[in-house]
């Protein structure tokens, strides 16, 4: 039991990092139809930032807020220089979004050399606590905590704030948005600049919990967020949660009694939703590339 | 005579390779109720769009109040004081009824709570249904729900594309009364395939064919020309 408990904690926490990701991916997917391959690159210039910064200053919420400002900022260039240039083309999207997660992953290397680099817990969030035979991190705690809040932050900002409507009505219908006497292109740069800056805060927070990050990395969690976004439904943000959550405890349980099989059941989770609920879990209703 | 609030002259469209608007012309007096007529396919609801700068013109001049509007994005045309219903309603099915018209106010002021009001007065069903997801409304009240979302601003123009389009007969009636009282307020453009809709509410009427201005006039005179009835609409 005690087993299952921990397992489902690391679990949550790899689901709340893989949402965090993807919350970002699943608006910007459902909102401007565009699909951004260079995503994972975001969360491990992210990662790479709240690292470094970390570790010059000694703060470790100075890193975190470094992390979110460069996400800010690549968020920022991206859609100006790299999504623009292709919006209403797939085809032209995939093939520059990889080529930014290359050169992105390539200039981590340039920037902060190509060795894999340690990346420490903050003092006050090392150890566990220790309830009967069960262990909780408290890293990984804090990781949930924090991936709940911003949930919260974004259901809530979502559902009642005037930019939280203009994005839901966005993701259902463009055109009509526009008529209304909305300019749709600043709201597609906050967006992704939202969905950037996401991505980074959730690469800084990952690399204490992994010990150590590499540029690699990005491609690994880009295409974890893309299958969230897919299993939960594009555009939905309790979609994408209950996705990442899935795919998270799926992953652990997976990695723990059936190692082998980790990756296989994630792409197993995906083809099974695919199959009964092409649309996802959470059908954001009249979606349309209008 | 009133003054000129819209004008298209010599408007061409393409829709991809397709050349939709052929050398449109078309003139909407302020406070009149002007009614585009013509089969399906004739070009009416791409120059609605083409107004409203959703399927910009290639070649022609579009002017609102005096101000030449071909090359505006849609947001600005909208901002200028033009309300848009499309032939689809555009309404955000996972909305609700007052999250759909709050999404359209540009300010939220006493002059749009006093709109609001009133075309809450005219449509009491969207002050019924206020919290339920749009998504679940009748046809006729995603109707007037798309209606009321376009005047909820400051307008000057409406334009109103096939607003009876699969509507039952009764609920036809309560879109022809809630238009009237609209049209005593600000000018309005009707799309209208329902020639008896069209007759009830039109003072004006242009006549579109294979993407060409073929007729216009008043609606009084359309309603005893059998012939351009029976040539253009295939009525009468």
């Amino acid at each position: 039991m005690e087993l299952i408990i921990n397992l489902s904690i690391n679990g949550i926490a790899t689901g709340m990092l893989i949402f965090l990701i993807a919350s970002g991916l699943t608006l910007i997917f459902g909102l401007m139809s565009v699909l951004n391959f260079a995503h994972g690159g975001l969360f491990v210039w992210g990662a790479y930032s709240g690292v470094f910064f970390f570790s010059l200053t000694g703060s470790f919420w100075i890193g975190i807020l470094c992390a979110i400002v460069t996400g800010l900022i690549l968020g920022l260039l991206t859609e100006v220089f790299i999504i623009r240039p292709v919006y209403g083309n797939h085809i032209r999207q995939i093939l520059i979004t990889l080529g930014l997660m290359l050169v992105l992953s390539e200039l981590i290397k340039v920037v902060f050399g190509p060795n894999v680099l340690p990346a420490p817990v903050p003092d006050y969030l090392k150890g566990s606590w220790l309830i009967g035979d069960i262990t909780i991190i408290k890293y990984r705690m804090f990781i949930i905590l924090v991936g709940a809040l911003i949930f919260c932050l974004m259901f809530f900002t979502l559902r009642y704030s005037k930019i939280g409507l203009i994005v839901r009505a966005g993701v259902m219908n463009k055109e009509m948005v526009q008529a209304l006497g909305i300019n749709i292109k600043k709201i597609f740069i906050f967006v992704f600049m939202v969905g950037s800056a996401l991505a980074a805060f959730a690469g800084a927070l990952f690399a204490p919990s992994a010990g150590a990050i590499y540029s690699e990395l990005g491609m690994e969690f880009g295409i974890y967020a893309f299958i969230v976004v897919i299993i939960g439904g594009m555009g939905s943000i309790p979609g994408s949660l209950v996705a990442a959550l899935l795919v998270g405890l799926a992953n652990t349980f997976t990695a723990y009694y059936v190692p082998i099989l980790s990756m296989v059941v994630t792409m197993l989770l995906m083809l099974i939703v695919l199959l009964f609920r092409p649309q996802g879990l959470f059908n954001v209703s009249g979606v349309s590339n209008k | 005579m009133s003054e000129s609030i819209l004008k298209l002259e010599s408007i061409n469209t393409y829709i991809d390779q397709f050349h939709i608007l052929q050398k449109v012309n078309f003139e909407v007096k302020k406070g009149e109720l002007t009614v585009l007529l013509g089969r399906n396919g004739a070009g009416k609801t791409t120059t609605l769009r083409t107004i409203m700068g959703l399927n910009p013109a290639s070649a022609g001049t579009v002017t609102f109040k005096g101000e030449n509007i071909t090359k505006g994005a849609p947001y600005q045309i909208a901002n200028k004081g033009i309300g848009y219903v499309p032939e689809d309603q555009g309404i955000f099915y996972d909305l609700t009824v007052g999250e759909n018209m709050r999404v359209a106010m540009r300010h939220e002021n006493d002059e749009t709570k006093e709109r609001l009001d009133w075309s809450l007065d005219l449509f009491p069903d969207l002050k019924r249904f206020w919290k339920k997801p749009a998504g679940q409304l009748s046809g006729g009240q995603k109707q007037m729900l798309a209606i009321a979302r376009s005047f909820i601003n400051e307008t000057d123009l409406i334009l109103i594309d096939e607003p009876s389009k699969g509507l039952a007969p009764v609920i036809v009636e309560a879109v022809i009364d809630a238009i009237e009282k609209i049209k005593d307020r600000t000018t309005v453009v009707l799309v209208e395939q329902n020639f008896s809709m069209a007759k009830r509410l039109g003072e004006k009427y242009y006549i579109l064919d294979n993407g060409m201005t073929m007729h216009h006039g008043n609606m009084k005179d359309l309603e005893q020309n059998e012939e351009l009835k029976r040539k253009y609409l295939g009525i009468g």
